[in-house]
């Protein structure tokens, strides 16, 4: 029976056989991790022919993740859109409570194949690094999470589920100590730890075969909006909106829809507090091509090629690279990229939440943002679907500080220090 | 101008004439000043090592381990551009005759250009470039232009690669072949791993370049060890850590040297 979930790209829409979309892509890396890179592609070459491994990950995005996940319309939320009807893509609702789980469960079926028994991995909001642990934890596989100093602590209650889940995390200290630093360290982990250990990527960016590996396990999302648009509002939408950071939930709503040419495939940015202020994560609008992390991708960079810390609200979407194919989508016109402010995403977070009982992680709030603004473009007539790509919980302490919403400032004192605690690395 | 790839190669040539393996420095540029950057290289030269690696320092040094993050942060925060790291080989090979490479990731080169990079490091006195996150496959541009400037390509091995692997890297390359004695970040190290000596009998089975050895060599005789097996010795970390546990500047330099010395005599089987 062929596979219903795992869905990997079509003939004739694959990277060419060096990693390459377009000019984007490739395979940057040290020496000492072409064997393992070279492993991985091969054993996802076998694994993708294997209908073994289709059932049983069919199996577990069923069974454990909750797939198909739900198409939602949100007509309250629509009213703010210029009337134009949105549908919701509902990845908040997947076991973990992210779209990260799709790629998490590809990859840690696949380390079983390769015989390691240890996976290592970065994250930004915690939202991969508590699906690898989830992953882990189920697999028996041994797990360190690696996550910006910055980042565990405005994202605490991640730390503190990655580690009741058995993982080790890791604070970061270095550079921005944020995503990006996060994925440093864990090269370097990596680079010394290899034979026994996989990289667990958790994005469309890194050296070939990650980028095409990574969207593969993510186009379900896609695929399903796009058979449940048909079934629920009876024609294609005008857009596909998504957040993007690295790009992998962008990817995966936006693949099955690349050749509809009717459908735009709009990806919201992080804007930080305005590109203009210089503090923003804008990397497809501000950057220019460069390389970072094992491929060749738009970077925001000096004119030294050295790296630019970036700013966001958003822990998740708070990096200074972006996946080889977007940069590709953007370079051809298929991809739209805007940018969206902390402001204007913490708006959206409000709106959805007050108008629909949903709320939106800070980075899929991003994408909201962006459909309110193309819904206006597109007037009544419009259809759009969003990918809501997280669920907020692990936002709320950001959200109740930035909205207001503690009762006194000692209990927000006392909050303050309940997080720092989790700084340290428990090991 | 051309560059100094035939002093490399008869620096190296010359130190296995005398029955030695060649000790080569690394220091990054810009640290912890560029004109005290400068002064530490050409007093590891003077102290006794044959080549020096001068380090281009980045944000995201992703193969290095702290020791030379800690000092790349610091010459990153002081504002050293690329101008002064090839202000740093020219004053170098210039006060020393020797052979003067700069090591970088590949971002840098990426954006200032490869065209003028090259001629750039030529006109400086360089002798090459070691570029650890440029695999073979992505090197063809770079190496059209170095090769045009007389400037050598080192591609780095590692115990993880293959044997056909290791024919394509040292078919490409020129100068001598960095292989890296383990899995593993820069940084200093009890003991030499013993998959170098592996390694290096396997890459000599593909090439006639001479092969040096680097990760993890601190002390004379861990050099002495190395020393009796490959055609040259990197050292780093164990220089940039006195530099930055010594108390002052001129401390730092005098280690430096001192250190070089050290290194120089366990190369020489006389430490």
């Amino acid at each position: 029976m062929p596979s219903q979930f795992f869905l990997p790209d079509p003939e004739g829409q694959v990277p060419s056989p060096e990693g390459y979309f377009g000019a984007y892509g490739g395979k940057f890396i040290p020496e000492a991790l072409v064997a393992a890179v070279d492993e991985v592609a091969v054993e996802y070459d076998k694994a993708k022919s294997d209908p073994e491994f289709a059932r049983e990950l069919d199996d577990l995005l069923v069974h454990y993740t909750g797939r198909p996940s739900a198409l939602t319309e949100v007509p309250r939320f629509a009213a703010h859109a210029g009337g134009a009807r949105v549908f919701l893509k509902r990845e908040d609702l997947n076991h973990t409570g992210s779209h990260k789980i799709n790629n998490v469960l590809g990859q840690a079926l696949l380390t079983r194949r390769m015989g390691k028994t240890r996976v290592i991995a970065e994250t930004g909001a915690g939202q991969h690094g508590v699906a690898t642990a989830t992953a882990c934890a189920l697999f028996g596989l041994d797990c360190t999470i690696y996550m910006g100093e910055v980042d565990t602590r405005r994202q605490a209650l991640n730390v503190a589920r990655m580690r009741m889940l058995g993982a080790e995390v890791v604070a970061v200290k270095s550079g921005s100590r944020t995503l990006k630093d996060a994925i440093n360290e864990a090269f370097r982990d990596w680079v010394a730890n290899v034979d026994h250990t996989h990289y667990l990527f958790g994005t469309v960016a890194g050296p070939h075969p990650f980028p095409a590996m990574v969207r593969d396990f993510h186009r379900v999302i896609g695929v399903e909006a796009r058979r449940q648009v048909l079934e629920q509002a009876g024609r294609l939408p005008d857009a596909a909106i998504a957040c993007v950071g690295g790009g992998s939930n962008a990817i995966g709503l936006f693949h099955a829809f690349i050749p509809d040419a009717s459908v735009r495939l709009i990806g919201c940015e992080p804007a930080g507090h305005g590109i203009e202020t210089g503090e923003h994560a804008a990397t497809l609008s501000a950057g220019e091509p460069g390389i970072l992390h094992g491929s060749r991708s738009y970077v925001l960079q000096d004119d030294e090629g050295q790296i630019t810390e970036p700013y966001s609200i958003s822990a998740g979407l708070d990096y200074p690279g972006i996946g080889p194919e977007h940069s590709y989508l953007k370079d051809s016109g298929r991809g739209e990229y805007r940018a969206v402010t902390d402001a204007a995403a913490m708006e959206a977070l409000r709106l959805l939440s007050r108008t629909e009982g949903i709320i939106p992680a800070i980075e899929s709030a991003h994408a909201l943002a962006g459909a309110l603004e193309v819904g206006r473009e597109l007037g009544e007539d419009g259809l759009i679907v969003v990918n809501l790509s997280g669920r907020g919980d692990k936002d709320m302490d950001t959200a109740a500080r930035y909205f207001g919403l503690y009762d006194t400032d000692a209990e927000v004192a006392e909050n303050a220090s309940g997080s720092a605690e989790i700084e340290g690395d428990a090991k | 101008m051309s560059g100094n790839v035939r002093l490399l190669d008869d620096t190296l040539a010359a130190a296995k004439a005398e029955g030695r393996a060649a000790l080569i420095a690394y220091l990054p540029a810009g640290f912890p000043t560029v004109d005290g950057g400068i002064e530490a290289v050409k007093a590891a030269l003077d102290g006794g090592a044959d080549i020096v690696e001068v380090g281009l320092p980045h944000s995201d040094p992703v193969l290095d381990g702290p020791v030379i993050q800690t000092a790349d942060d610091i010459a990153l925060r002081g504002g050293v551009k690329i101008a002064d790291v090839l202000r740093t080989v020219r004053e170098a090979h210039a006060a020393t005759g020797k052979p003067v490479l700069v090591m970088t990731y590949w971002n840098p080169i990426d954006r200032y250009g490869v065209e003028r990079f090259t001629a750039e490091l030529a006109e400086a006195g360089g002798a090459g470039c070691i570029l650890p996150d440029l695999p073979v496959q992505e090197s063809a541009l770079w190496r059209e232009h170095a090769e045009k400037h007389g400037l050598a390509t080192v591609f780095v091995v590692a115990p993880s690669s293959k044997d056909g692997r290791l024919a394509e890297i040292t078919a490409a390359g020129s100068g001598f072949v960095y292989a890296a004695s383990l899995m593993g970040v820069t940084g200093t190290r009890e003991t030499v791993s013993s998959q170098a000596e592996d390694l290096v009998r396997r890459t000599r089975a593909t090439t006639d370049l001479p092969v040096c050895v680097g990760l993890g060599v601190s002390n004379p005789r861990q050099a002495a060890e190395v020393a009796a097996f490959a055609d040259g010795v990197i050292v780093g970390s164990a220089f940039v850590k006195r530099m930055l546990d010594a108390p002052d500047h001129a401390a730092a330099v005098e280690g430096v040297r001192a250190l070089a010395g050290e290194l120089a005599k366990g190369v020489r089987g006389t430490a």
